[in-house]
């Protein structure tokens, strides 16, 4: 990946919503070569999506529930985590799969409109998958910060109007 | 009981300086809502947190007495170590650093050390509003010279040939320029340095934005060629690191020079915020890849800026360093005064006029980049109308 490239997906990777135009602008390129890089990353997956960071707390009960769970699997033998682990991410409840080291395999993330919705995912469809041994829920209490963002209001800019 | 106006206990040095043209222009811009700012000179980032962590663990440390008075001695070694690092100078920790309240504190130091009463100083202009007031506040007497667009504001030596008189003493730089972002290379500055030699010059080397340049590697005026010895160096933390409101600068120079600035801190400041040292010192041992950060973020911005105002036919060189561009507004027949005015009152648009950094500046207006890109680019769009009712 050439430094170009890097520039551009540091700049996406902190605003998604960014027009071609400005990038192209940011960077000093034409809008041309801003689509054709885009487009080559987007083809090898190096971009894999483009989403935004919602806080559903606000206004909505979508999505408003939070869960990491912590489970252990026995791994099938010659496909080692990986297909327990498909398995588990195909469920569309599921944000986030992750093989973890120390005291238990796969850390999932589950987002539900309640706790019982989450709890019945939990009971119902991940323990009963045959490689899984055990889970571990915790239920997220409040988002102070995720994926590099700040979950607060306290973002004004305290500059004066006009200085030196 | 007093009943004259009290006016009449001003000294004539304070009543014959006039209050900063950005005074009334702020008073302005402050009483009206949803002004999209381009007029703050300082950085739009928060101070990165380490640093931030690091006064809080000195006040926990229980450092809340005085510091030595020229600094701590740990963050004046620190200083040293980086002055020789990024920019190639050699200065002693005991003799030759002193910490400020600022970088302005520190030019206010080198400008009180050095100079007798009537003695000139040349501020090359456009220039940071404090310069001339601050020669005057020392006693000194301002001689203003100018620099153009067409030159890209760059100081041409034959300038300073001219200006010369037998009372002048120092000549006041800053490279990369506040208001107009003009970097002078390191070809620039051989070519000042010769005039500077030839008349026996002191140099007061403005280098706050150092860090803050795009396009070539930064020469600091005294790495020059036989110019460190005649050279006051003046640096800080507040653009580089985000730190504006720590007040915590540095001066570098020759030894004598330095102790006789120290002589004046120690009775007058006594020694700069024992927090904010700390703080400094964790900046310049970790905060470098912040700065790259924030400096790749201000050149994105000034790449954006600099197109914005191409389309919208106004001229402007494109700035080497700092994050300000300071367009031409002539083709608009307006004052500076009257475009800031006019684009605050239409459009809720604020910038600097350029008139407050001198008389080559009217004719301009300075735009900071150092804000977030959606209002920039709504900014830019609200310039861009103002242009098309005119």
């Amino acid at each position: 990946m050439n430094s170009t490239e890097r520039e551009l997906l540091q700049l996406i990777e902190k605003n998604g919503r960014l027009e071609t135009t400005t990038i192209a602008k940011l960077m000093g390129i034409s809008e041309e070569e801003t689509k054709q890089i885009l487009e080559k990353l987007e083809k090898e997956k190096v971009i894999l999506g483009y989403s935004a960071i919602i806080d559903w707390t606000k206004g909505t009960e979508e999505g408003a529930v939070t869960a990491m769970i912590d489970v252990k699997v026995t791994p099938k033998r010659g496909v080692g985590f990986d297909k327990v682990a498909e398995r588990i991410y195909r469920f569309p409840e599921v944000k986030a799969v992750y093989l973890m080291s120390g005291v238990y395999d796969l850390s999932v993330s589950i987002e539900g409109k309640t706790m019982a919705e989450v709890g019945r995912f939990v009971s119902e469809k991940l323990s009963t998958i045959d490689s899984v041994i055990s889970t571990t829920t915790h239920f997220i209490l409040k988002k102070y910060k995720h994926d590099g963002l700040v979950f607060s209001d306290n973002d004004e800019d305290k500059r004066i109007v006009v200085s030196p | 009981m007093i009943t004259e106006p009290t006016s009449k206990y001003l000294s004539n040095t304070v009543q014959s300086i006039q209050p900063s043209g950005i005074r009334r222009f702020f008073d302005l811009a402050s009483s009206m809502e949803n002004v999209i700012s381009l007029g703050v000179g300082e950085p739009d980032f928060v101070t990165p947190w380490n640093v931030i962590e690091a006064s809080y663990h000195s006040l926990e440390q229980g450092y809340t007495a005085y510091t030595a008075n020229a600094g701590l001695f740990e963050l004046r070694k620190e200083i040293s170590r980086y002055m020789k690092r990024r920019f190639g100078v050699t200065y002693s920790a005991e003799e030759e650093i002193v910490v400020t309240v600022g970088a302005s504190q520190a030019i206010d130091l080198a400008l009180r050390a050095v100079l007798n009463p009537g003695e000139e100083v040349i501020v090359v202009e456009p220039s940071f509003v404090s310069y001339a007031p601050t020669v005057t506040l020392a006693g000194g007497v301002p001689v203003p010279v100018n620099t153009y667009s067409e030159d890209d504001f760059k100081l041409q030596p034959e300038q300073i040939e001219a200006a010369i008189t037998n009372k002048t003493k120092v000549i006041m730089l800053c490279s990369p320029n506040n208001p107009t972002g003009t970097v002078l290379s390191k070809g620039d500055l051989e070519r000042i340095a010769e005039v500077v030699e030839k008349h026996d010059l002191l140099v007061i080397s403005d280098e706050i934005y150092a860090e803050l340049t795009y396009d070539e590697p930064y020469t600091s005026f005294p790495a020059v060629k036989n110019l460190r010895d005649r050279t006051i160096l003046i640096s800080g933390f507040s653009k580089a690191f985000a730190m504006t409101g720590w007040r915590l600068g540095f001066a570098c120079g020759p030894k004598a020079i330095l102790q006789a600035m120290l002589k004046i801190h120690q009775y007058t400041m006594m020694c700069a915020p024992t927090m904010a040292q700390h703080a400094a010192l964790e900046a310049l041992v970790n905060g470098q890849k912040d700065v790259v950060k924030m400096k790749e973020s201000y050149r994105q911005r000034r790449s954006l800026v600099i197109h914005a105002l191409e389309e919208m036919g106004l001229s402007c060189h494109v700035p080497g360093g700092a994050f300000y561009v300071f367009p031409s507004i002539k083709k608009t027949g307006l004052s500076s005064e009257e475009f800031a005015e006019q684009l605050l009152m239409k459009e809720q648009v604020a910038v600097v006029l350029g008139s407050v950094f001198g008389e080559s500046g009217e004719g301009h207006v300075r735009c900071s980049y150092a804000t977030s890109v959606q209002k920039l680019e709504e900014a830019m769009r609200r310039i861009d109308r103002f242009l098309q009712t005119l």
